[in-house]
């Protein structure tokens, strides 16, 4: 049981607050778009990641259990 | 637990506190009679149009049921007795807590209408309605008394939808204050690039109409014409109902480091004014992320003993969307601060500036600069100079 990272990237506006809260799963680089580094962090990350989901200004983030 | 205030804090709130593994009871008193909903697109996508109200909700049915909280909406605190940690309602009833959360947020500062249609304030769903309902019936002008982030961003909408739009704001530069007069020229060129007929240091002397608003009265004896006013000068923290209490109050409820107003008793968001151990600043800090973060911090002060009891010390972070521009800012910035452009250019209004006080980095501004914004704020966070900082962005 994992779970992936799902970003909406049709409301994503690269508020960047998820980069703040987990860098190593979400990075904003110069052209200002969102790029994940993972879809699938593992359990390690997933604390961050919820955070992720609940701090995105847009809503923008969503996990999906697998 | 009671946590009063059924917006952002408060349901952030009450979700740490499921989340820890709180399994006690838990009731939430807000007074509007809507269930929880986000503010940021009450000036942008809902006003606009382009999003229906159901697409505000903060959470879905399943995530607020599975709180099990007992929900009492529509309901107003009006009294707290700090001691007996009791909380009176306007229906007479009492609910009585171990641990009481106060996120009763803010109210807008208004202006005396004489009594006329057509002006408004906006701070939750009904009044987004409202004036969202004024722009659909095509009204001639639109008038925003003020140039801060709200003014600015309905300023922003009501120019997309195609309308006429005045903007009347005090100060010779719009949030002059927070920004600077640098920034704040930037801001100003930013409504001039769209249209807007902005109106810089000159007051409200007041309105005119029969019935309903015809023109606005400025302090400098011009006028404007406006069928739409829409008024946006600041807020007042929702404290009045906490007079009498036992609790310390001096523009919002006064807290400790910990988000701790009195034994047993926190507050959270846009009420809630603290000692900033990261600034050495006392702060009442009125921004989206803070309401969540201060929310969920003050839920686990509740329940954490005193000797466990973090400071809370963040770097305070906003964003603002106007036309196709997003602001953003984290820090605390003063006018007097040093300001130094670290990329872009303010002409083509996408760059990120650096603010500096006393050799320390005190906040990052960007305009279409995310990743900039984001980077320094963690700078801030850890307590970077400003020279230092500025050498950074050099080498990147």
């Amino acid at each position: 049981m994992g779970y992936r990272v799902v970003v909406d990237y049709y409301l994503c506006e690269s508020n960047a607050i998820c980069m703040q809260v987990a860098p190593d799963v979400f990075e904003v680089r110069d052209d200002d778009f969102l790029y994940l580094l993972t879809e699938t962090p593992g359990d390690d990350a997933r604390g961050r990641v919820n955070e992720a989901v609940q701090r995105c200004p847009k809503q923008a983030i969503s996990v999906a259990e697998e | 637990m009671a946590i009063v205030g059924a917006s952002l804090a408060g349901t952030r709130a009450a979700e740490a506190l499921r989340r820890d593994g709180y399994d006690g009871a838990i009731t939430i008193i807000g007074d509007e009679p809507h269930q929880p909903y986000d503010r940021p697109p009450l000036s942008k996508q809902l006003l606009a149009g382009e999003w229906e109200p159901g697409r505000v909700a903060l959470s879905d049915d399943e995530s607020l049921r599975e709180l099990q909280a007992d929900w009492r909406l529509g309901r107003r605190a009006v009294g707290l007795d700090a001691a007996a940690r009791t909380v009176a309602l306007d229906d007479g009833r009492e609910v009585s807590a171990e641990g009481i959360l106060i996120a009763t947020g803010a109210r807008c500062r208004e202006l005396p209408t004489s009594g006329l249609d057509g002006i408004h304030t906006l701070r939750g769903l009904d009044d987004c309605l409202a004036i969202r309902a004024e722009l659909d019936s095509s009204p001639q002008r639109v008038a925003v008394v003020g140039a801060g982030f709200i003014g600015a961003e309905v300023a922003a909408t009501a120019r997309e939808r195609g309308l006429e739009v005045t903007v009347i704001e005090a100060l010779p530069v719009p949030l002059g204050r927070i920004l600077g007069a640098e920034m704040g020229a930037v801001c100003a060129e930013v409504h001039r690039d769209h249209g807007v007929d902005l109106r810089l240091g000159v007051g409200v002397d007041g309105f005119e109409g029969h019935g309903r608003v015809e023109r606005v009265n400025l302090s400098d004896g011009s006028s404007v014409e406006a069928d739409v006013v829409v008024v946006g000068i600041g807020v007042i923290p929702n404290t009045e109902w906490l007079e009498g209490s036992g609790l310390e109050l001096d523009n919002g409820v006064v807290c400790d480091e910990t988000c701790l107003a009195a034994p047993g008793i926190v507050a959270a968001g846009d009420v809630a004014r603290w000692p900033n151990p990261l600034f050495g600043e006392i702060m009442r800090v009125e921004h989206w992320d803070n309401a969540i973060a201060q929310g969920q911090h003050a839920a686990r002060r509740l329940v954490s003993a005193d000797s466990e009891a973090q400071p809370y010390a963040p770097v305070p972070w906003f964003w603002s969307d106007q036309y196709d521009r997003k602001i953003q800012l984290a820090g605390r910035v003063r006018p007097d601060d040093d300001v130094r452009i670290i990329a872009g250019s303010t002409q083509e209004r996408r760059f990120a500036a650096l603010y500096g006080r006393a050799g320390r980095l005190v906040g990052v501004l960007g305009f279409n600069r995310p990743r900039h914004v984001m980077k320094y704020r963690n700078l801030i966070e850890q307590g970077a100079g400003f020279e230092d900082a500025v050498k950074i962005a050099e080498q990147e």
